[in-house]
């Protein structure tokens, strides 16, 4: 065979607005099913004639094993993708990249720590940690976001209260707002961290992650047990584009979700 | 696979070859083209030496040598009338194996649905005569790289399965050649399916020519030639071994993988950028990188698109563009990817180096920067500050990333 196997047809089941600038989008197979995805994984969708960009499933557990992606609307490709209506078709290859290493997870607490969109890849560990509380520790949500109009999946995140604890930040607030102003880290100050027995996952804008890991760090966990969920530029998500380097790793298949003790260095040397 | 340390093993055993003139050479292409291959070869054209399909061995570069130093190219006259005495053209085969512009599939709209298709092009059959043993070594990089890994891209895979690779042997290494830096000549490494060593003496010009593989040995069958003789054997072995000691460049003895990861902040890099024009033609000429592009594009309908592959370079501002920016926009940080991808980092992603010595990127630079000198600096930078710092201090101001 000497073809390239494109994506397949995926049928749009149902869009619902996340905020102003962001949709979440349910995608069902027309024909053949993907293999299913991992927490952390992601896909390369295409919207017709635009252009294949990738995201991140942030549902994995939709009606009729439909995926969710949710898409922040920044450009091309992710506009075409949040304009989609139900019963439109898109294009979806994937599963591609690491995913977030749950079994490291097992019988630790488990700090989740998003900043903005970053939580839309984090939602299937909390789904995960949620429905089998008996194989980890405690269950901690961190989010940070500009603004309170910013924020994804507001409902659902109260409804994580109680079986975890969940603590919200921004830093633009409005008038309205009473809980905490300020960056996503500073919301470490207030937990009791076993830092020895926590594994953290991190996901958001770069200068965020490295932030949070560093702080992580002096509070006392091992690079070892945060993992952090990288982007770069993906053309292929199949290590062949050569896009997606970060000096050694190919961040399409050594990546996204790669421990924190691999990248640190990396992290550190500007524009690498 | 081929590893870096047996590139230089010798010929599969079993067979010691033919000795033949130009008539066998001529036959070579005959019997290639009737079994029903694209024959690619050098030939001379436009002032240079490229790779093209030949119809007849006439058209091999006979007589025709090139000159070569950083930033420059010339062709230039051989008396000795010799096909392959004369180091990498601008091009190399992965133009061929690797296009640098493929269409993958296309989608059609019908009443909002979409249905995608597969471009169903079969691969031509290609026979590669004159790969060079720097080459051929770029070829199971490439290999690596391409259908190694967990994905294989399919067309590659589709054209280098069908492709038979004839090797010669270097007998004249151009002045930015390097390729016993590393590792990868004057000797043909495994991976052929014949190989020659051509021989101009007082004896005449004749192609000593072996197989490497069941297909190359039936097709070495068909030629006309004479067993090989020792004296004949001996001339091209002296040929390839005194090209080993007038390469025209070397790289710095040291582990280039350490020096390219403990040299990142070195201020040399500040220095090339200020050369560097950023235009890409060294990874354009390079028989080892790979990266591309994808290109949607709709018909004027808007009810079908296409999905196209194409060649990309790092050097290009948008490479590592992400919605707040370029990850790498400045000259100095895409130098430094190159380089240290080429030969550092290749090794973490695919467990060899990426750069065989071929001297292209040399060659071709319009400012003509070079890599052996750019490693050079680095090295004795690296020896004068003594052992590179591995450990920033965090604190440090660094450049935040796009939001
Ligand atoms: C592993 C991974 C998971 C992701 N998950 C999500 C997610 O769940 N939700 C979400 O909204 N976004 C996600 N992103 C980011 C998303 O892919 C980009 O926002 C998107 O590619 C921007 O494309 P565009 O055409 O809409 O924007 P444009 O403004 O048209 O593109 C801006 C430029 O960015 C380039 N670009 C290419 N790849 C990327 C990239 N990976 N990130 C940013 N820009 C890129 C485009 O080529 C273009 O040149 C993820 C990215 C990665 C790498
Ligand atoms: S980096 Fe330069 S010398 Fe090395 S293989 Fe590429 S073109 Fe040839
Ligand atoms: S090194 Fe030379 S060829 Fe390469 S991008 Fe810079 S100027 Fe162009
Ligand atoms: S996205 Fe192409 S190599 Fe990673």
């Amino acid at each position: 065979m000497t073809t390239v196997a494109p994506p397949l047809p995926y049928r749009v089941a149902d869009t619902w607005a996340e905020t102003a600038d962001t949709w979440s989008i349910e995608l069902v197979p027309v024909g053949e099913q993907l293999p299913s995805f991992a927490p952390g994984q992601f896909a390369m969708i295409y919207a017709f004639g635009v252009g294949e960009i990738p995201v991140s499933a942030s549902g994995l557990r939709g009606r009729h094993g439909a995926l969710v992606h949710t898409v922040r609307a920044v450009g091309a490709v992710s506009t075409a993708l949040c304009r989609l209506r139900q019963g439109d078709t898109v294009g979806l290859s994937g599963p591609y990249g690491t995913g977030w290493d749950l079994r490291a997870a097992v019988g630790h607490d488990v700090l989740v720590i998003a900043g903005g969109i970053g939580l839309a890849p984090l939602r299937p560990v909390v789904h995960e940690v949620l429905d089998r509380p008996a194989d980890y520790g405690s269950l901690t949500v961190l989010v940070g976001t500009r603004t309170p109009a910013d924020m994804v999946y507001r409902d659902e995140i109260e409804s994580w209260r109680g079986p975890a604890r969940v603590e919200v930040t921004v830093d633009r607030p409005g008038p309205a707002w009473r809980g905490a102003v300020g960056v996503v880290t500073s919301l470490l100050d207030r937990l009791d961290l076993r830092p020895e027995r926590t594994c953290a996952l991190v996901c958001g804008p770069e200068v965020m992650i490295r932030h949070t890991a560093r702080d992580l760090l002096v509070r006392g966990l091992v690079a070892r047990r945060v993992q952090v969920s990288l982007e770069r530029n993906m053309r292929c998500a199949t290590g062949h584009c050569g896009h997606c380097q970060l000096g050694p790793l190919l961040l399409c298949r050594d990546g996204p979700v790669v421990s924190y003790d691999r990248v640190a260095p990396l992290l550190l040397v500007r524009e690498l | 696979m081929s590893t870096d340390a047996d590139v230089n093993a010798s010929a599969p055993a079993g067979t010691d070859g033919l000795v033949m003139g130009k008539d066998g050479m001529a036959a070579l292409v005959d019997v290639l083209i009737g079994r029903g291959f694209t024959v690619i070869g050098p030939t001379v054209r436009d002032g240079a030496i490229v790779l093209a399909e030949l119809g007849s061995a006439d058209e091999l570069p006979y007589g025709w040598g090139v000159e070569l130093e950083a930033g420059r190219y010339r062709l230039r006259e051989r008396s000795d009338g010799a096909a392959f005495a004369n180091s990498a053209g601008p091009q190399s085969w992965k133009s061929f194996l690797h296009p640098s512009r493929v269409r993958e599939w296309s989608a059609d709209r019908a009443k909002g649905q979409l249905v995608f298709e597969a471009d169903h092009a079969p691969p031509p059959r290609y026979a590669f005569l004159g790969v060079r043993p720097c080459d051929l070594r770029a070829i199971a990089i490439q290999d690596r790289v391409l259908t190694g890994g967990a994905h294989r891209d399919p067309v590659y895979a589709g054209r280098r399965s069908g492709a038979l690779l004839i090797a010669v042997e270097c007998t004249e290494p151009g002045a930015t050649c390097f390729c016993v830096s590393m590792n990868a000549g004057p000797a043909a490494g495994p991976g052929y399916d014949l190989v020659m060593t051509e021989v101009v003496d007082d004896d005449g010009h004749r192609f000593w020519i072996r197989g490497g593989s069941q297909e190359g040995a039936e097709i070495l069958a068909e030629l006309p030639g004479r067993p090989a003789d020792p004296r004949t054997r001996e001339a091209a072995r002296a040929g390839v071994t005194a090209a080993a000691d007038h390469m025209g460049r070397t790289m710095p003895e040291a582990d280039l993988r350490e020096l390219m990861a403990g040299t990142l902040d070195a201020p040399r890099w500040d220095d090339v950028a200020g050369r560097c024009l950023t235009c890409g033609n060294c990874t354009m000429v390079c028989p080892t990188c790979f990266c591309t592009t994808t290109e949607d594009v709709t018909d004027l309908t808007g009810d079908h698109a296409e999905r196209w592959r194409l060649w990309d370079s790092c050097f290009d501002l948008d490479f590592s563009q992400l919605h707040g920016g370029p990850v790498r926009s400045s000259s100095r940080s895409r130098y430094r990817q190159w380089m240290t991808h080429k030969l550092g980092t290749w090794y973490d992603q695919f467990g060899s180096s990426g750069c065989v010595g071929c001297g292209r990127c040399i060659v071709w630079c319009p400012v003509g920067i070079d890599i052996t000198e750019e490693a050079a600096a680095l090295h004795d930078w690296a020896a004068t500050t003594g052992s590179p710092d591995d450990s920033p201090d965090p604190d440090l101001p660094h450049g935040d990333g796009p939001p």
